[in-house]
């Protein structure tokens, strides 16, 4: 385990967040914490509470009880703030088809209150980044997944965030376009911006800094991967995930 | 601070969707397009007033008054005379073959009755099987004299003398389905198309993964609902404003009351049908179930609401649920406006009722809306 980091430094801290729909409990007793700068996984099999755990730290969804600070806010009070200051990107991506690359740039970085010169400045500024100025005029729902997930990703970063969350991010993606984006993501984490990652290629998981492993809605490890993997005496977090998975299934019989 | 850059994010949204719409011509034909060939199918093909009904003549009293007579009857173009018949048996005969859908009848005192200055009679029979086309013809005729009509309901002659049938039609004297229909179309166009696309367009954001992507901006969610509203509204006044055109240049419908009124009131249909377009969104759970359930209000709009049948002659659960729809009211306005010239002193009532139904709707969508992309 990593040593306490001290409270300026940490992007996400959560003291016993819990959230419950009718009877079921979706998150227990969550203590986690995430420190600035770092590319961190939260990891379970379905059900296992990482959506509802993404959406309370977003601020969309209020927990039953527990609290939780995100880059600086309180999840609770400061929402209105808390979206400012976040990305997200979902599997879906969540481009408008009809909409050109820049189109959608635009769209989205104007709801962040990014207006004129400094909106367009930056969108050029992104397109060129992520290698998208000459697609800059294409109709999204012309291009491949890959092209997709750099659009959506140039999106959810128009504004600046200091925290973004990647929910599934490279689900139906080509192997070379998903190692493009993480040399992409691994910069953003260089450049102070924390990262959290949601994602079923365990592969992906080996190369994550810290991850943290959710089972029916409460953290069953958190740590480096190799620390992870340490602690259930398995030997890759692809081993840890299936025990994972079996456990949860055993339960619920 | 907050709720100025909330104000601002609508512009965003706003734009964005027209150019969706822009670049998506199913929905603009839909919008557009559909509207206007509705217009001149239900304009020209559905009519209700009968013209050239052909027509046998029984003149027993053969003189210059009974001809004067005949000759006006036919100048309102709902009679077309066919021929001449001896006696009633040969109107039976011709009648109930349909060779013939009406006779008049001229009875030999006509011409004394009326030198004495007595009310002259002479009888319109004309055949019932049809009675939307029959009391369109009575109707006409009652305008030109004194005439007595008699019905013949199908087969037997039943010549129930003396009705003195003083009808007179206000508002539309020649009887044309399309002064009527036009207007009703109107409204009947708005509600289809309204529901229809507004559900589609927030369905169709939240199959494609786009709404999650927008409640995680800092748009709040009445922003982004109205935002999704306003395109729609222009859109619905550009389709109003196309088909009362159409209506005006190609069927004459007449405006005789005050456009902006009609406009003002307008707005409250159109948010009101936008507000259960919105609701059918939060309940669908795809595009197609979405459509499904618009669609669903499509039939009890058109029959249910007196845009082609009188609310008053049917059963009270059909009233009830034509009292219900938005539609009924918003007909009182458009004919109100157009037909009869009425102003906001006797419109006031639906118009309240139409910004009632706006305001729940839209209030509750807004509420089942941020529940379902928690």
């Amino acid at each position: 385990m990593t040593g306490p980091a001290p409270a300026r430094d940490l992007a996400v801290r959560t003291v016993a967040l819990r959230k419950t729909f009718g009877d079921l409990v979706a998150v227990d007793h969550l203590d986690l914490e995430i420190v600035r700068g770092e590319v961190f996984g939260i990891l379970g099999p379905n059900g296992s509470g990482k959506t509802t755990t993404i959406r309370m730290l977003c601020g969309l969804l209020p927990p039953t009880s527990g609290d939780a600070t995100v880059v600086g806010c309180d999840i609770r009070k400061d929402a209105e703030l808390l979206r400012n200051r976040i990305g997200y990107m979902s599997q879906q991506f969540g481009l408008y088809g009809e909409l050109t690359v820049r189109e959608n740039c635009r769209f989205y970085a104007s709801l962040y209150g990014l207006r004129g010169a400094t909106r367009e400045k930056r969108i050029d500024e992104l397109l060129h980044d992520l290698d998208l100025a000459p697609r800059a005029n294409n109709r999204a729902d012309t291009l491949s997944g890959g092209l997709k997930q750099r659009v959506a990703l140039a999106c959810a970063i128009a504004h600046h965030p200091q925290l973004l969350f990647l929910d599934e991010p490279t689900a139906g993606v080509d192997p070379a376009a998903r190692r493009a984006f993480w040399k992409i993501i691994y910069d953003l984490a260089g450049q102070d911006t924390t990262i959290v990652v949601t994602t079923h290629y365990m592969d992906e998981a080996e190369k994550l800094k810290r991850i943290a492993l959710l089972s029916r809605g409460h953290l069953i490890a958190v740590g480096t991967p190799a620390e992870v993997t340490a602690q259930f005496d398995l030997p890759t977090i692809e081993d840890v995930f299936v025990e994972l998975q079996r456990r949860d299934e055993g339960a619920r019989v | 601070m907050i709720d100025s850059i909330r104000k601002s994010l609508l512009w965003p949204m706003v734009r964005k969707e027209f150019i969706q719409l822009r670049r998506d011509p199913g929905t603009l034909v839909m919008i557009l397009g559909i509207p206007a060939m509705q217009l001149l199918l239900f304009g020209f093909a559905v009519r209700t007033e009968v013209h050239h009904l052909p027509t046998v003549v029984l003149d027993q009293s053969r003189t210059p008054e009974s001809r004067l007579l005949i000759e006006t009857i036919v100048q309102t173009q709902n009679f077309d005379i066919i021929g001449h018949v001896p006696d009633r048996a040969a109107i039976e005969h011709v009648i109930s073959g349909g060779t013939a859908r009406a006779a008049l009848i001229v009875p030999p005192d006509f011409s004394r009755a009326l030198k004495r200055g007595e009310t002259a009679s002479a009888q319109i029979i004309v055949d019932a099987a049809n009675p939307l086309a029959s009391s369109a013809a009575i109707g006409g005729a009652a305008l030109v004299a004194n005439v007595l009509p008699a019905k013949i309901a199908d087969h037997p002659v039943d010549v129930r003398l003396p009705i003195d049938l003083r009808v007179r039609p206000w508002y539309n004297p020649g009887g044309e389905s399309s002064t009527f229909v036009v207007p009703g179309l109107v409204a009947v166009m708005l509600t289809i198309t309204l529901l229809v696309v507004m559900s589609g367009a927030i369905v169709r954001e939240r199959e494609v993964g786009t709404l999650e992507q927008l409640v995680v901006t800092p748009i709040s969610k009445s922003a982004l609902l109205l935002g999704k509203i306003i395109p729609f509204v222009i859109i619905a006044y550009l389709q109003m404003t196309n088909v009362l055109l159409l209506g005006y240049l190609v069927f004459h419908v007449p405006v005789r009351g005050s456009l902006p009124l009609l406009y003002a009131l307008s707005g409250l249909f159109i948010l009101a049908v936008l507000g259960m377009g919105l609701m059918v969104a939060t309940f669908a759970r795809s595009q197609a179930s979405a459509q499904q359930v618009a669609f669903g209000f499509t039939m009890p709009s058109i029959l249910l609401s007196g845009f082609i049948f009188p609310l008053e002659a049917m059963p009270k659960i059909a009233q009830f649920i034509g009292h219900i729809l938005p539609i009924t009211y918003y007909l009182d306005i458009v004919r109100g406006v157009l037909l009869k010239g009425s102003g906001i002193d006797v419109l006031w009532r639906p118009a309240l009722y139409l910004a009632g139904f706006a305001v729940v709707t839209l209030s509750i969508s807004v509420r089942r809306f941020a529940k379902t992309v928690e």
